[in-house]
């Protein structure tokens, strides 16, 4: 094996430039992430919305939404928003975007119509999950449809969509890594660099493989918290088994 | 700034012959890298699966693990460990196709190996119970009784991980793979039509995993619920 001849040298991750590095990384991929869900929420919401309004045009505008986005691949839609994007824009609004960080914000929609309609569908199956008896109920009782959605309809659809939304975000934060290949500066990215410039490969990656997986089981385990302490006695919330 | 088109008829055959199917001058395709990932993909994630469900805790930890690291990092992560740090460990060299190949098959297994898993536990107990009551050993249960239902009850979201690898299959093009994302990226290079380029290969992507996700569908009814 000429595993022996790897001499490990973790110091490299301290040393010179790269704590700081890492760390530039890490922010840039929460922020690149914290953009793209909000962007993500908001798309998932409307067009999750406006897929059972009575009203065709829109609901064939909001499908195609979902099925395109969500079936093509995000790296497509990365060069797509960060090449093919700009050259269609205004000269002022494209001289704004070059000088605020164009690969970022490509990043961020990218990113964001892309997990919006991957979010939409979550929405859309946790409302439709929901029995319609609930919503007969309520208006039987004397609420107005709105208010039947606002207190009754969707406290118990949000706490339903909590662990499929739980694992979009995650995959959103995951699938952030992505945008290196228009060189956001984020957490992958800057673990490259490092190992560029120190060739130091397998220190570098388990620097940020550990940082990846200290997020994800972290972000995981606070949702998991959150299912736990919202969920209604009584009322089985999210289907969880015992394995 | 205009739109032309026809920077994509002109530049059709590479884009589909080389970048799609992976016939030409270089070591590609999409096809030809997303058909064996999948298929072995599959195979590992049946053995992960069942680990997990595992009495033996040697067989299950180790499983249990795999899954949950794997499913806690980004596959671009997976492809550059095996990019990057089989040439250091071992002293040689792997071709982009073998490393993508390998990148998709241990990434994807972990979230196969989950489907196998809910597939199998979604087999009613009283199965297995009679299928011992009749005489048959556990393997011949599991390999008579329990997949073969199982496998039934997982086709839908089989199809939906089968549409995710398929999709993924892209990001072999930043190690330099000839797919039919570098293979947009190399006609750009020349022709400067992003939107253009984009926008087709998209849609080429779309008409695959659309049609696949169909199917999905249409299988699911066809089968009806379990």
């Amino acid at each position: 094996m000429a595993l022996v001849n790897y001499r490990f040298d973790w110091s490299v991750l301290w040393t010179g430039e790269s704590g700081r590095w890492l760390l530039s990384g890490l922010i840039t991929t929460l922020e690149l992430a914290a953009c793209a869900w909000i962007l993500a929420v908001a798309l998932g919401i409307l067009s999750g919305a406006l897929r059972t309004v009575p009203f065709r045009p829109l609901r064939v505008l909001a499908t195609f939404y979902v099925e395109f986005f969500r079936n093509v691949p995000l790296l497509v839609w990365m060069f797509f928003w960060y090449f093919g994007v700009p050259p269609l824009l205004p000269e002022s609004v494209r001289e704004w975007l070059f000088s605020h960080g164009l690969e970022f914000w490509a990043a961020v929609c990218a990113l964001g119509v892309y997990s919006g309609a991957r979010f939409s569908e979550v929405l859309r199956s946790g409302i439709q999950s929901i029995p319609r008896t609930q919503l007969e109920a309520s208006v039987a009782s004397g609420l107005t449809v709105l208010q039947a959605y606002r207190f009754v309809i969707l406290p118990i659809a949000l706490r339903l969509i909590i662990p499929p939304a739980t694992n979009e975000s995650l995959n959103l934060l995951k699938n952030s890594s992505v945008a290196l290949t228009i060189s956001v500066a984020e957490l992958t990215f800057q673990t490259r660099q490092i190992e560029t410039y120190t060739a130091k490969a397998i220190e570098a990656l388990t620097a940020g493989t550990v940082i990846y997986l200290v997020l994800c089981v972290s972000l995981a385990a606070v949702m998991s918290w959150v299912e736990r302490r919202t969920a209604i006695p009584g009322l089985i919330v999210g289907g969880r088994q015992r394995a | 700034m205009t739109l032309d088109f026809s920077v994509v008829w002109r530049n059709l055959d590479f884009l589909i012959i080389q970048g799609f199917f992976g016939f030409g001058n270089f070591v590609g395709g999409t096809l030809r890298l997303a058909i064996p990932s999948i298929v072995l993909g599959f195979i590992l994630g049946i053995f992960i699966g069942l680990g997990r469900l595992s009495r033996r805790a040697w067989l299950r930890v180790p499983a249990t693990l795999y899954v949950e690291f794997f499913r806690g990092i980004p596959l671009v992560m997976v492809i550059f460990w095996i990019w990057i740090v089989i040439p250091v460990v071992l002293r040689i060299k792997i071709p982009e196709f073998g490393v993508a190949l390998t990148a998709f098959v241990i990434f994807e297994a972990a979230y196969l190996g989950e489907i196998v898993r809910a597939g199998v536990q979604s087999v009613p107990r009283g199965q297995v119970e009679a299928a011992t009551a009749v005489g048959l050993s556990s393997s011949q249960t599991m390999r008579h009784v329990v997949l073969p239902q199982a496998l039934k009850n997982m086709i839908p979201s089989l199809v939906t991980q089968f549409i995710v690898l398929f999709k993924d299959t892209s990001l072999a093009s930043i190690i330099g793979f000839m797919d039919l994302t570098k293979a947009a990226q190399v006609v750009n290079n020349r022709e400067i039509r992003p939107f253009e380029l984009y926008l087709f290969i998209a849609a080429v992507y779309w008409v695959c995993t659309y049609s696949m996700s169909r199917y999905a569908r249409s299988l699911e009814k066809r089968l009806g619920p379990a």
